[in-house]
């Protein structure tokens, strides 16, 4: 009994995963797209010596943003997968397997989170190799659950939406129109340490304590209070906390649509 | 033994009843049709039968378990077949049943003799590692037959198996249903709005319409309902011919429809001569006139007063791919 429900989590993770690594596109561009903001917009920005960001140049102060950028749009089109299958029929087939509704849903979160975090990933270890400071071991440790909570965070807020709209055509239309503004103002492009109003916004902002959380792990305690806001674990703190609520909050919406 | 048994099932959708009060069951090892024109509530009532949808009143049983308290007792007895395709377009078909099969808790040593087993039943083990969306829409149907049977359900429900595949393609699904019901004794509920798809798999039909089961019962005894054979015939006068011919004790049943008239009588062909002779005392040149053995659409039309067409036009939700044989 168990055993089924475990086999139904694998198969549903498995089968995304089989289908991230076949459409190659997918995987090009979501690679690419972020290596056009570290290096097209960070190599500009470096001309300029930003006074603010102290001795780092601007593209290891980009780095983090971008990750969590990337890690955060692939792992809301988890909601656009769902939405896909329910266009095209393949979402009855999972619904009539004698599998409870949580299985298929842990399966879907974890498929996603996985995809996002293999990106993620990758972007990290070209960022290191463009430069940004190698952390110690706590901080990889650190940067690596800020991955995984910002990767789970992101699926749940993509099931909570895919949930309330039926289209999936204009899904990614609306979802961008939605991360944009929080992107731009969660200090991954620019600080906020020192103008109160941006501060103040970036607070009630989730994805801000992804990007300060994840800055802080990889730069380390050093750099607090000139390029990062909160210590790291209270980010996480908040970071954790999120995830379980949009998780929960999503699986719950989404399995009141399915049924 | 009853392996389907419905109790007054009913479902409504806001102003509309889209199923309403049916009972009845269906024994193991058949092939049981619901025979209907789009609209009637075959689909709705498979997707109550296979837990996807909640009845608004009563309930059934399958393999002897609620469709309500026992849905995943339910769920692990039947396979089901959607109207429209489920599949995993981006994987291979091995994937697809790979996947059906983890879900259904298949052991891993089974699985692969299994899926072998189900490709080889509808032909299509050299295309097993091709990715679904390089398949055809006939194959697409045969992995779909094939995934369906996968965890020996008790129950196959299919929702319009043959729906916008070419003549040829059905004749071959049919050649596989048939040949599951026969090998592997599956049960096994079709819906359909072929005539001709149900006369040929069919052991017994139940005609659905407006969400109600009009008549239930072997294709030979609804046939035989009617007549032996039906005699079409057009005339000058349609309406004074019938209340003639109706006091006549070897006419055992009448309709009209358009500019048509039917008869279902016992040896067509001698009642011929007599009806044109009749016609003649009266005055009423008969324009043409046939025989032939009653098909379903024959019952269809004696139990809902029109034919299946009339039924597809008017409501108009797919063209009419249906036509009258005469």
């Amino acid at each position: 009994m168990k055993n089924l429900e475990i086999q139904a989590i694998y198969v549903m993770w498995l089968r995304q995963m089989k289908r991230f690594v076949r459409s190659k596109s997918r995987l090009v561009v979501s690679i690419i797209q972020p290596l056009f903001f570290l290096l097209i917009l960070g190599s500009g920005f470096n001309q300029f010596q930003l006074a603010d960001i102290g001795n780092i140049d601007y593209r290891s102060f980009l780095a983090p943003g971008i990750i969590t950028m990337a890690i955060v749009f692939s792992s809301m089109f988890t909601g656009i997968s769902v939405l896909w299958d329910k266009q095209f029929g393949f979402l009855q087939e999972v619904l009539v397997a004698p599998v409870s509704r949580l299985s298929i849903i842990i399966g879907r979160t974890l498929g996603g989170a996985s995809v996002a975090l293999v990106q993620g990933f990758i972007i990290l270890l070209i960022s290191i190799f463009l430069g940004i400071p190698f952390p110690g071991p706590l901080g990889i440790l650190l940067t690596l659950l800020f991955m995984i909570f910002t990767a789970f965070t992101a699926v749940g807020f993509g099931l909570i939406f895919a949930s309330k709209m039926n289209d999936f055509q204009s899904f990614p239309i609306i979802m961008n129109l939605v991360m944009m503004p929080l992107i731009l103002l969660s200090s991954a492009f620019f600080t906020v340490i020192d103008t109160p109003m941006l501060l103040t916004i970036a607070r009630v902002n989730p994805v801000f304590y992804m990007v300060d959380g994840l800055r802080g792990s990889l730069f380390g305690p050093a750099y607090l209070d000139s390029l990062y806001v909160n210590p790291p674990l209270i980010n996480l703190l908040v970071v954790v906390s999120l995830s379980l609520i949009t998780i929960s909050v999503g699986s719950y919406s989404f399995s009141k649509s399915e049924a | 033994m009853d392996i389907i048994k419905t109790e007054h099932l009913t479902k409504n959708f806001k102003d509309l009843t889209a199923v309403n009060n049916i009972s009845f069951t269906v024994q193991k090892g058949e092939i049981f049709g619901f025979l209907g024109p789009n609209g009637a509530g075959k689909t709705t009532t498979i997707k109550m039968l296979t837990t996807l949808l909640h009845p608004t009143n009563g309930t059934a049983e399958i393999a002897g378990h609620d469709i309500i308290n026992k849905r995943d007792d339910v769920r692990k007895s039947i396979g089901v077949v959607f109207q429209e395709p489920a599949l995993d377009t981006e994987l291979t078909g091995v994937e697809n049943l790979d996947f059906h099969a983890r879900m259904y808790g298949i052991s891993k040593k089974r699985r692969g003799e299994r899926i072998n087993e189900v490709f080889e039943l509808v032909d299509l083990t050299d295309k097993k590692d091709v990715l679904v969306k390089n398949y055809s829409g006939g194959m697409k149907r045969r992995l779909e037959i094939a995934r369906g049977l996968m965890h020996f359900p008790k129950v196959l429900f299919l929702d319009e198996p043959t729906l916008g595949l070419d003549a040829q393609t059905r004749q071959a699904i049919w050649k596989y249903i048939k040949k599951m019901n026969s090998e592997e004794k599956t049960t096994i509920f079709l819906t359909t709005h072929y005539m001709d798809e149900a006369d040929n798999l069919c052991n017994r039909v139940g005609i659905i319409d407006h969400g109600k089961i009009l008549v239930m019962d072997s294709i030979r005894n609804l046939k035989q309902s009617i007549g032996n054979d039906v005699i079409t015939l057009s005339s000058t006068d349609n309406q004074k011919l019938l209340t003639e011919l109706k006091k006549k004790d070897w006419v055992k049943k009448t309709e009209t429809y358009d500019d048509y008239l039917t008869l279902g009588v016992q040896q067509g062909d001698e009642k011929i001569p007599i009806i044109i002779e009749r016609a003649q005392k009266l005055d009423i040149k008969i324009k043409s006139i046939s025989v032939r053995q009653p098909t379903l659409d024959d019952v269809f039309i004696s139990y809902t007063g029109r034919t299946m067409r009339d039924e597809e036009t008017k409501n108009a939700t797919v063209p009419p791919r249906f036509k009258r044989g005469r």
